[in-house]
């Protein structure tokens, strides 16, 4: 072991996506990008991955949306957004001021919105790549109605892959029997990538009120309760499929994610630690760098994927 | 906006259940306006997770010749200019994380991140002078006003504060006000200190006196729709301080919004509480007739 003359090399490629290194954040924790940008260097990030985007503005769910839990959080958003035209007129313009790759995740409520959706995104020339969320467990009608049945899944995924051309990520829910049968189906559908996990299915109860917390009613579990639940799952969609995988759940702080990357993501997501730090993933990105300099290890990729 | 760890400098009781807690915050008292909050972030560690949300009661500088206690004199000795900046929350014990929080004492540190949100807007009306300024608060809801009476005071506009509690142990910050010169009059549900009554009804009462006042309001959400109502009915402009739970305070989550005047299903508007707001011009809120809140359940958990 020796220590480095120069930085190690973080450059990760995932589907022909060259990424200045394998930190992003997780669709839903990072807005549209620009409300982050008085804390953190955006062109620092790996790449950028929207909050989802549907074709109509959607209204999302009833307050309360928020709730904490030991070590995480729940939440029923109802992937509240703008919808495609205000994304599109409203938000790219910052995005094209900044030089980091930008993923776009969406989702429909049938499969012909998900197609349709899938087709504006391929005329605008600022995404790089678009995540298919088939996953989200707010929502009654899209998100995890596709996200649960592996031929469902697969329909939903074929149809997109025929629109666009960029990298096609597809998101995956903790919420199945066995991710494994997901993942495979998902990669013969055309799918370019994998994330994993979304969040796990959840409740909390408010024993003076005698109500539930959320007014949904359940919500997704999210934060640091959930990565060994988290790692377990991108250790089996890893050695399941063959396309790359990118890793998500409850990541905080770099040691989280060297896990991910070590047993196999390519990449990996940062979703709660946004929320709770607005500057988690600088931190993380320099707590990898180091991480490896003091290891002797000049390219990341010469530790993605080598658990012994 | 800046966040940092930061050190405790005191944390008081003020009465049972109630506490104030000064913390370094460099810069605060040239960026802070009235109205803003801060996220605190009392543990390290992943329980609790979130930062809550706290308004500013008051910001300070401490000198050389007045550093206070030991802690004060240290951190003023060791800043290059000799001042030490700080801000006072002042927070009421209502679950988890403020239990923890007021554990907490003098050189424990704290992650601080704001100053956040819109604060109070304080315009002359069209004929270009103030309007006198009645300030409504309930309970913990007195916290966001003083800053805005400091700045109504020194702009030579007549205030006055209306603060209403259940009961006198609820009713903070008074002297702190009638030091700023300001009129106060006080309700409590139980008639243990000013009159036996809301302070919804001293509203009632002050509205009928001055009629050309603008009313700035803070408090329960039952408290804030019968204000709105008032000044509607007496047709005087008024801005309302929402209080929420929040997981980022930064516009991102998205778990802490209300809705705006225009929202629709087809249509959505919904505010963040943390971005937009917390104080909000109560004619841009969706203020629903059977007394809902804006944001239906606004109540602040933490």
């Amino acid at each position: 072991m020796h220590r480095l003359s120069t930085p190690p090399k973080l450059e990760v490629e995932i589907a022909g996506l060259h990424l200045k290194n394998p930190v992003m954040p997780a669709s839903g924790t990072f807005g549209y990008g620009e409300e982050f940008s008085p804390y953190l260097e955006l062109e620092q990030l790996g790449a950028i991955v929207t909050k989802g985007i549907s074709l109509a503005p959607k209204a999302g769910n009833p307050m309360p949306r928020l709730a904490e839990t030991p070590a995480g959080m729940l939440n029923a958003i109802g992937l509240q957004n703008v919808g495609i035209d205000a994304f599109c007129t409203q938000k790219i313009d910052f995005l094209n001021s900044i030089s980091t790759p930008v993923i776009v995740n969406f989702f429909g409520n049938t499969l012909e919105e998900y197609i349709e959706v899938a087709r504006r995104l391929s005329e605008v020339e600022r995404v790089d790549a678009v995540e298919l969320n088939i996953s989200c467990p707010n929502v009654k009608a899209g998100g995890i109605v596709f996200g649960t049945d592996p031929a469902t899944a697969a329909r939903v995924v074929s149809a997109v892959r025929r629109e666009v051309q960029v990298p096609l990520i597809v998101k995956l829910s903790p919420n199945v029997t066995d991710i494994r049968v997901m993942a495979r189906a998902v990669e013969d559908a055309g799918a370019d990538a994998i994330s994993c996990i979304n969040t796990l299915t959840g409740m909390a109860v408010d024993l003076e009120r005698r109500c539930l917390r959320l007014a949904n009613g359940t919500g997704g579990l999210s934060g640091p309760a959930i990565k060994p639940v988290a790692l377990r799952m991108v250790h089996q969609v890893v050695n399941s499929v063959s396309i790359p995988v990118i890793g998500i759940g409850g990541i905080m702080c770099a040691e989280d994610a060297l896990e991910f990357l070590l047993i196999g993501a390519r990449a990996v997501q940062v979703g709660t630690a946004n929320l709770v730090n607005p500057g988690a993933m600088a931190e993380i990105i320099a707590g990898i760098e180091r991480f490896l300099a003091q290891r002797g290890i000049a390219d990341i990729n010469a530790w993605i994927g080598t658990l012994k | 906006m800046k966040d940092s760890i930061t050190t405790i400098l005191y944390n008081r009781q003020l009465a049972p259940g109630y506490y104030c807690m000064g913390i370094a915050a460099p810069e605060y008292p040239q960026l802070a306006r009235p109205g803003q909050f801060v996220m605190l972030r009392i543990k390290q560690g992943y329980d609790p997770l979130l930062r809550r949300p706290f308004g500013i009661f008051r910001t300070g500088t401490l000198g050389l010749s007045n550093p206070g206690t030991a802690i004060q004199e240290e951190l003023v000795t060791q800043d290059g200019m000799g001042t030490l900046d700080y801000i006072e929350v002042v927070y009421k014990v209502v679950g988890r994380g403020t239990r923890l929080m007021a554990h907490l004492a003098a050189g424990d540190e704290v992650g601080l991140l704001g100053p956040l949100g819109q604060g109070f807007c304080i315009s002359p009306d069209a004929g270009g002078a103030m309007h006198d300024a009645v300030l409504v608060g309930g309970g913990i809801g007195v916290v966001p006003l003083f800053m805005l009476a400091q700045q109504l005071v020194g702009r030579g506009v007549n205030v006055r504060l209306l603060l209403g509690g259940r009961s006198s142990g609820d009713i903070l910050a008074l002297a702190e006000f009638e030091g700023l010169g300001v009129e106060t009059f006080v309700s409590t549900d139980d008639g243990s200190l000013g009159e036996k009554c809301f302070s919804t009804q001293l509203l009632k009462d002050t509205l009928q006196e001055i009629s050309a006042a603008q009313v700035f309001a803070c408090g329960p959400t039952p408290m804030l729709h019968a204000v709105r109502q008032i000044c509607v009915a007496a047709k005087v402009e008024l801005q309302v301080s929402l209080e929420a739970m929040m997981a980022c305070g930064v516009g991102a989550c998205l778990g802490c919004v209300v809705k705006g005047r225009n929202h629709s299903e087809q249509h959505p508007e919904y505010l963040c509480t943390c971005k937009q707001g917390p104080v909000f011009d109560a004619r841009e809120l969706a203020w629903t007739p059977e007394g809902a809140a804006p944001g239906e359940d606004s109540i602040c958990i933490v």
